[in-house]
């Protein structure tokens, strides 16, 4: 029997256009790209030029610092450009895929050695989806990690349920959470009720509670949290799988299942794809409400990251959310009126009546920026032994060693999603998380 | 309301940089925000939906809690005066009530019209919006003051308290001490004659309906009465109803029970620092207890009726800026602004009523009971990471 550990704070948020059990195949996109800022803290280094071709799971660019850490691209095809923004900087690496998909070869069966699956890991392109506490950001292979997490579900508004994405893949998810047990420790956190309960190789924790619950940072806290000096890797539950294929089969599969929601979505569903697929070609397979402006973001509500059609999905996402923009929404008397289309944690809301009801939220901000006026607020919705206000206050304060003394070597941006979505005061949260941490990597690199 | 918006946008520019009225960007903004919601939308980054509070509805949630107390306030003037000049029977409710209005009214704009001018002014001159955190303080200040306080008095107060209490630190969120009790201490110690004694409670400024004016009523507030030793001439439904002289807020127990459930209801203020802070005031009272009950006309339990302590708990001790920011830190906070309201109460005899001081020293203490849980937070993870 797993342990069950129960979380009393955290909100989960209601939303109308959640992804129906069906799955649909994503039209292939005629070019796939591979954006290097969705894995933070990497300085990318392109290590292919225009024309040139590759197969699914030759690298396409490397981490400057640590150059064994490749990035795979998605298809077999010919580079077609790499996008380059200000100062050089790399936006994308584009490649056409090609009609029949070629793989690289990686071998089959786990090696019985920890170094051996990390070194395959990097050699296939793979080990760059692992990220790291501290600092949150893409994981180091010359760190020795004290354990490897996993959380198998996401309680973010909109998110795609693993417990369904899993299915008819659970061979290839015990595979890689083997592959990742020869490691390091592998702890597993799965909802009341998961299927994955019986996961072996990896310790199981359930978790109960309320959003944030699923965030891995919430549940390695409340396992083994980080200290100074320790890292702790995590991965994605999906990439788990990629792992698992990689090997059962010897190929870099990247295929995944988008949950394509929210309340524009004609047809919320999950949709088949690659990573690195345009994000039109996901939600054209489910269809998007043309009467209003609406955003379209990559990743879910909370966490994820305003984008456009003509983007390519990011390699961490797990699902596309489109929302209405709502910046032409013009509330009159907003501070008093009853508002009862309108979400929110206060009782001077109606939604506390309605706990059933799903809500379609834009992207409006819907208040002025403050200071933090009213206390409490983060802490409800904050299911870690940390202060987050005060550690939050201390990153705004630039002080690094106030910083470190409350924790922020367990926190990443998402932790603090919640909290700023609750927020009165309408502070930058995830934000100013992020830039803590990065200040925090650079004092300490 | 495409009438107001089609308003609002064809004056936008005028009021916005280079614009010929620039200098009143930040009163345009505040009016533009009072009408509308925010149409800001999240940025690329971070949090892509936001819940629909924000600060402004929760302070006008603070002022909404207010009325109760304010009505009653207003009506209770004009009783009083009627009490003193003898005439309750000529006078109705609704004309005591209008009696108290019109004493109260130019108070109420005064204490806005001060602290709002140099808000906006600060604003404009910071380059930011205007906060919402003047509209309880603005609320607050002529409801803690005797009905006799003059208007320039207020005035002097307010600009004061907005000045050296608020601005200085960096405005709404920043501030060390409630603004409000800040304007009421320096009332307090800079004209105490205007804020305590037996002339200040009860309004003649308006004719009387049978004599005229007269020069002022004495007329001891029960608090007043204890410090000097005298039996309590009111009963304890007088003082749970209101119908007692005091600060124009702070009479009615009921109404600010009224008060407290709409700021609980809507989550504003912390129900936490409420109840400890009756909960400390009761347990002082008990053990201070005046000596003789019957002979005083006073249980030790009507020492949380009467002066402002029932409003200070409900409504100062519970400013979220200047109290205690960590949950379990706020039974304490409210615990010992309770003892110590008490203990000035009965023990000094210099002070009458203890709550605004006992509110202000803990404002000061409301850090360091912060810093002693952070700090064990902190100590536990250092621990964490030595034992590893």
């Amino acid at each position: 029997m797993a342990n069950v550990i129960k979380l009393s704070k955290g909100l989960d948020i209601n939303l109308k256009g959640k992804a129906a059990a069906e799955v649909i195949a994503a039209k292939p996109s005629k070019v796939y790209g591979l954006v290097p800022d969705a894995f933070y803290g990497v300085k990318p280094k392109v290590v292919v030029k225009e024309g040139d071709t590759v197969k699914a799971g030759d690298a396409l660019f490397v981490d400057k610092l640590h150059p064994e850490v490749k990035f795979a691209s998605p298809v077999s095809g010919k580079v077609t450009l790499v996008e380059r923004g200000e100062r050089r900087k790399v936006l994308s690496i584009q490649v056409e895929a090609d009609a029949s998909q070629q793989y690289a070869d990686f071998g089959t069966g786990v090696p019985a050695d920890g170094k051996a699956v990390v070194e395959t890991l990097l050699a296939s392109g793979l080990f760059g989806y692992l990220m790291q506490r501290p600092y949150a950001v893409t994981a180091c292979p010359e760190d020795t990690p004290k354990g490897i997490f996993v959380s198998a579900f996401s309680d973010m508004p909109l998110a795609a349920d693993f417990e369904f994405v899993v299915k008819g893949q659970e061979a290839d998810f015990q595979t890689g959470i083997d592959a990742l047990s020869k490691v390091a420790k592998v702890y597993l956190g799965v909802k009341p009720g998961s299927a994955l309960e019986g996961t072996k190789n990896a310790e199981v924790t359930v978790f109960k509670g309320k959003c944030p619950a699923g965030n891995v940072g919430v549940q390695i806290n409340h396992i083994s949290p980080v200290n100074k000096g320790e890292t702790v890797w995590t991965l994605g539950a999906e990439e788990v799988i990629f792992v698992g294929r990689l090997f059962n089969t010897g190929k870099v599969d990247l295929t995944r299942l988008y949950a394509v929601a929210g309340s524009e979505v004609k047809a919320p569903k999950y949709v088949k794809a690659l990573v690195g697929a345009k994000i039109g070609d996901l939600t054209d397979a489910v269809g998007v409400n043309t009467e209003k402006t609406v955003r379209v973001i990559d990743g879910n509500p909370l966490t994820g990251m305003k984008s456009s059609a003509d983007s390519f999905v990011g390699a961490h996402t797990t699902e596309v959310t489109v929302i209405p923009e709502g910046a032409d929404t013009h509330e009159l008397f907003g501070w008093i009126s009853p508002r009862l289309n309108e979400f929110s944690v206060s009782r001077s809301y109606f939604s506390w009546l309605l706990p059933k009801k799903e809500y379609t939220l834009d992207a409006r901000v819907k208040g002025g920026h403050r200071h933090m006026i009213f206390s409490g607020e983060y802490d409800s919705v904050f299911p870690m032994d940390i202060y987050p206000e005060q550690l939050a206050k201390a990153i705004i304060a630039g002080d690094i060693d106030r910083m470190e003394a409350l924790g922020i070597y367990e926190v990443a941006p998402e932790d603090f999603a919640v909290a700023e979505f609750v927020d009165s005061s309408k502070v930058e949260l995830q934000r100013i998380v992020r830039e803590g941490l990065d200040m925090l990597r650079k004092e300490n690199a | 309301m495409t009438f107001i918006k089609n308003m609002l946008d064809k004056m936008k520019p005028t009021f916005s940089e280079g614009g010929k009225l620039s200098a009143f960007g930040s009163l345009f903004d505040a009016a533009e925000t009072f009408f509308f919601v925010p149409s800001e939308t999240a940025k690329v980054r971070g949090a892509q939906i936001h819940d629909a509070i924000d600060s402004k509805r929760s302070i006008f949630f603070v002022v909404i809690a207010l009325i109760p107390a304010i009505l009653f306030g207003m009506w209770n003037i004009g009783y009083q005066h009627d009490l003193a000049v003898g005439c309750t029977e000529d006078c109705g409710w609704f004309c005591q009530f209008l009696y108290g209005l019109a004493v109260m009214l130019p108070k109420i704009v005064v204490a806005y019209a001060v602290g709002l001018g140099i808000e906006i002014a600060i604003a404009q001159w910071k380059k930011e919006e205007v906060h919402e955190g003047f509209f309880v303080t603005g609320m607050l200040i002529p409801l803690i003051v005797p009905v006799n306080c003059p208007l320039w008095i207020i005035a002097v107060a307010t600009a004061f308290a907005v000045i050296f209490a608020k601005e200085v630190f960096g405005g709404t969120g920043m501030n060390i001490f409630n603004p409000a009790l800040v304007t009421r201490a320096f009332l307090f110690f800079a004209y105490p004659a205007m804020m305590s004694g037996d002339k200040v409670w009860v309004n003649a400024e308006y004719m009387d309906c049978i004599n005229g004016t007269v020069d002022g009523y004495s007329q001891a507030t029960p608090l007043g009465q204890l410090a000097a030793g005298e039996p309590v001439g009111y009963s304890a439904m007088d003082t749970i109803i209101g119908t007692i002289p005091g600060s124009i807020g702070e009479t009615s127990f009921i109404a600010i029970m009224i008060g407290a459930v709409i700021l609980i209801w809507a989550g504003v203020a912390s129900w936490k620092i409420m109840l400890s802070t009756f909960a400390g005031g009761a347990l002082m009272a008990y053990l201070l207890r005046y000596g003789d009950a019957e002979a005083l006309n006073f249980e030790w339990w009507e020492q949380l009726t009467v002066g402002g302590f029932a409003f200070g708990a409900v409504f100062m001790a519970t400013d979220p800026v200047t109290g205690c920011r960590v949950e379990a830190g706020k039974w304490i906070y409210g615990f010992l602004i309770g003892v110590m309201a008490i203990i000035i109460r009965v023990l000094n005899p210099g002070f009458p009523e203890g709550m605004m001081l006992a509110i202000l020293l803990m404002n000061v203490f409301a850090p360091l009971i912060d810093y002693c849980f952070v700090q064990a937070n902190i100590n536990k993870r250092a621990k964490r990471a030595q034992i590893k």
